[in-house]
């Protein structure tokens, strides 16, 4: 055991880079997930259509393959992505997908009453999302969001496997040096699980500052029917 | 480089092969995902409070670290416990311990879900509780859990790549295996790509099926 | 769906003198043979009064289900109706499509000398895109059943945000407006509250100020009692009583609280699957209605 904590170096740096690739893959999946799931809300099919596509293609691929196809085919026809860029790209895509569902879902179970008041105060389109609907949307988007955020985390893992000096993959070199098996991968389960944690706690809190902001208690069956529509994974 | 049909051609008895082992694996750490699932809300439910928190904590341990890490841990530190298992097992094994805590939360959430009142009028027509459960409880609750389960049949699909890892020659393994002799990714990886698309978007059609015929009442 | 643009002569920018037909007895103006003809708009209302409001032939579907068929009536400059009837009459679909939250079928509405529900264009009218509804919509203003206050804003911002938005006012200007009207509605302790935090008479209250504060020309009042414990009703319909006997605004009132509609409104429609069964004044139809429906409808609601 005490071979594998010496390697701490080694361990901080891998903890490092699978926090950045949260980082990074969140902030990529933020984009589709906004942009597909405002999408999905639209009144013209042509643009839900376009959702659905987005949706249905990304949460139908595997990361890992998706992953695999951008790192080892796509260089064969021209376009060569960095270790750390396909990483990043396969799992923001693909929470993005996850993503796009939690946030339709969300902006559909704001009652369609304070669309209504919006229009009858002669909001603009523009103005009735960005003033009524989204900010009661959020309420509703954090905690399945929570979710896909450890998701994501731990979908961070499988870089390790297209050579990203990631948690995983030092752990790997750590195991052939000290021949440590077990409490290596020991030490970074119990790592990944306080990332975990602290993941959900800066969740809660953004939670509590939102319910704040809309003067309530987490309204427990709203918010569970947003996830229903967006559940992880799922 | 241009897509090769003939190549394509060659490799594709092969990734059929991984295919059948990616099934394979899939169904096979279902089933463990359905009956552990279980076992961890029963345990959830019983009275004693260490019991419950230890659970709690094992569950959510499984949950939130990556499902890589403990394919790791079950293929090569269990041996040097004196568990020694193949690869393929240790892969369903993994997969359904991960998913178990998945299931697990459908199920807790499904019985929560049931309101209230059935059980106060269960109560009120003083059913026992065998019959309750039996009746009432467990009927209303199996409509609710059914896509859920459904979705995270197909998310475990979708993660079966992973046992690659551990060198099971899954579909993606396969693919990789190939293309590695010819260094040709392209076509392997590509047509692995579109079979899992493939896959889950039927799968997840009949989800929305199954989602609609159970959500009325 | 039926065509809505029947080819129009003559063409849009007719001559400006006052037209009868917004008079409250004025009848529905004939069918020109060729089609519909745009009516001669002008000042129907006092200059920077209220408009009038005039439905031709309007109908309203859902699904196979009319809710209105051809229905045609008018509301004069300034003048305050309720809509009764029984549920399911249409009388709260008439409220929706002034609001634009619901789009006609067929027909046209007037408001004022122009037409709400579609805009000219080539001497015909087409039904109206986004940019004509929001220049209509600045007329009018409604208060809802269930409030609908944002949830996402205090009692304060809830005044404030369209007339900042909306109207271009300064933040100042705004706040100010929003005092004076919380004052009126009698809650100018709880501008810093939530909405959660009121009771249901005191959230229609700020809707109503709300609404107010966007200076509508046009009221509506879509059963704005009947959500409330029956102790927070009078407060709130004395408020709408002040604000009635103050004002201007030409008002629609859906209730079902008669003693209420006596004393807001000059005129009473009652309504009965899409069409109006009969109207005239308060007195006349609580106490001397023609209709046997009338009748019926009457004693069910005052035997409740």
């Amino acid at each position: 055991m005490s071979d594998v904590l010496d390697a701490y170096p080694q361990l901080l740096r891998g903890t490092w880079t699978t926090v950045q690739l949260t980082v990074y893959g969140a902030a990529l999946a933020l984009v589709p997930a906004l942009v597909f799931g405002l999408a999905g809300t639209s009144r013209h099919t042509a643009v839900r259509a376009l959702n659905r596509v987005y949706v249905e293609f990304f949460r139908g691929t595997a990361t890992l393959v998706l992953m695999y196809w951008l790192f080892y085919a796509l260089p064969l026809v021209g376009f060569r992505f960095t270790p750390v860029a396909a990483a990043v790209l396969s799992l923001g895509l693909n929470v993005g997908a996850y993503g796009a569902e939690v946030v339709r879902g969300a902006v559909n179970a704001v009652p369609r009453a304070q669309y209504e008041a919006a229009v009858a105060l002669n909001f603009t389109p523009w103005q009735r999302m960005l003033r009524v609907t989204l900010p009661q949307a959020v309420a509703l988007m954090l905690p399945p969001f929570g979710n896909l955020l450890i998701e994501l985390m731990k979908g961070t893992a499988l870089v390790s496997l297209i050579t990203i000096g990631d948690l995983t993959f030092n752990a790997q070199r750590i195991r052939a040096a000290t021949g440590e098996t077990a409490a290596t991968f020991l030490v970074i389960l119990v790592v990944y699980f306080a990332i975990a944690q602290m993941l959900q706690l800066a969740v809660r809190y953004a939670e509590r500052r939102v319910d704040r902001m809309l003067g309530r208690r987490p309204d427990r069956r709203a918010a569970a029917a947003a996830s229903g529509a967006g559940a992880v994974k799922a | 480089m241009t897509w090769d049909w003939n190549y394509t051609g060659e490799i594709l008895p092969d990734l059929l092969d991984g295919l059948r082992v990616t099934v394979l694996a899939t169904v096979l750490g279902y089933l463990i995902a359905l009956v552990l699932g279980l076992v961890w809300t029963l345990l959830r439910r019983t009275p004693s409070r260490a019991v419950n928190q230890a659970v709690r904590w094992v569950v959510e341990f499984i949950r939130s670290t990556p499902l890589l890490v403990q394919l790791f841990f079950i293929f090569y530190v269990l041996p040097s416990w004196g568990l020694t298992l193949g690869a393929l097992t240790a892969g369903v094994i993994g997969l359904g311990l991960h998913y178990s805590t998945y299931t697990c939360e459908v199920y807790r959430a499904g019985i929560a879900d049931v309101p209230r009142g059935q059980w106060e009028a269960c109560v009120a027509l003083n059913l026992p509780r065998r019959r309750a459960w039996q009746d009432v409880i467990l009927p209303q609750a199996v409509r609710r859990v059914v896509p859920s389960l459904g979705n995270y049949l197909i998310a475990m699909f979708k993660d079966s790549p992973l046992l690659l890892a551990i060198s099971v020659s899954e579909l993606l393994g396969a693919a990789y295996r190939a293309g590695a002799e010819t260094l040709r990714y392209l076509e392997p990886i590509t047509v692995v790509g579109v079979l899992f698309v493939i896959v889950s978007v039927l799968s997840s059609i009949v989800v929305r099926r199954l989602e609609r015929r159970y959500a009325t009442y | 769906m039926p065509p809505i643009d029947p080819p129009v002569d003559p063409p849009v920018d007719p001559p400006a003198d006052p037209p009868a037909d917004l008079a409250p007895s004025a009848s529905v103006p004939e069918e020109s043979p060729e089609g519909r003809r745009l009516p001669a708009p002008g000042p129907a209302r006092p200059a920077d009064g209220a408009p009038g409001i005039r439905f031709e032939k309007v109908v309203k579907r859902f699904g196979r289900n009319v809710v209105l068929r051809e229905l045609d009536f008018t509301v004069a400059p300034g003048e305050r109706v309720t809509l009764i009837g029984p549920s399911g009459s249409g009388k709260t679909t008439i409220l929706r499509l002034l609001m634009t939250l619901e789009r006609v079928d067929g027909g046209v509405i007037w408001v004022g000398d122009r037409p709400l529900s579609h805009m000219p264009r080539g001497g015909r009218l087409v039904p109206a895109g986004e940019r004509h509804l929001h220049e209509m919509r600045k007329q009018i203003g409604m208060v809802f059943q269930q409030f609908n206050l944002f949830p996402n804003m205090n009692v304060l911002r809830n005044l404030t945000e369209a007339p900042v938005r909306v109207l271009g006012l300064s933040r100042d200007e705004a706040v100010e407006r929003a005092r004076r009207l919380l004052d009126m509605v009698g809650l100018a302790d709880k501008i810093d509250a939530h909405p959660s935090q009121l009771s249901g008479g005191q959230q229609q209250r700020v809707a109503i100020a709300r609404a107010l504060a966007m200076e509508p020309k046009v009221l509506l009042l879509d059963e704005v009692t009947s959500a409330l414990d029956p102790e927070l009703v009078v407060g709130v319909q004395d408020l709408l009583r002040d604000i009635a006997r103050d004002s201007d605004l030409t008002m629609l009132c859906v209730t079902h609280e008669m003693n209420f509609a006596r004393d807001i409104s000059d005129r009473v429609l009652m309504f009965d699957r899409g069409r109006i069964v009969e109207e005239g004044p308060p007195e006349r139809i609580f106490e001397a209605p023609a209709e046997q429906r009338t009748r019926d409808f009457l004693h069910a609601v005052l035997a409740s």
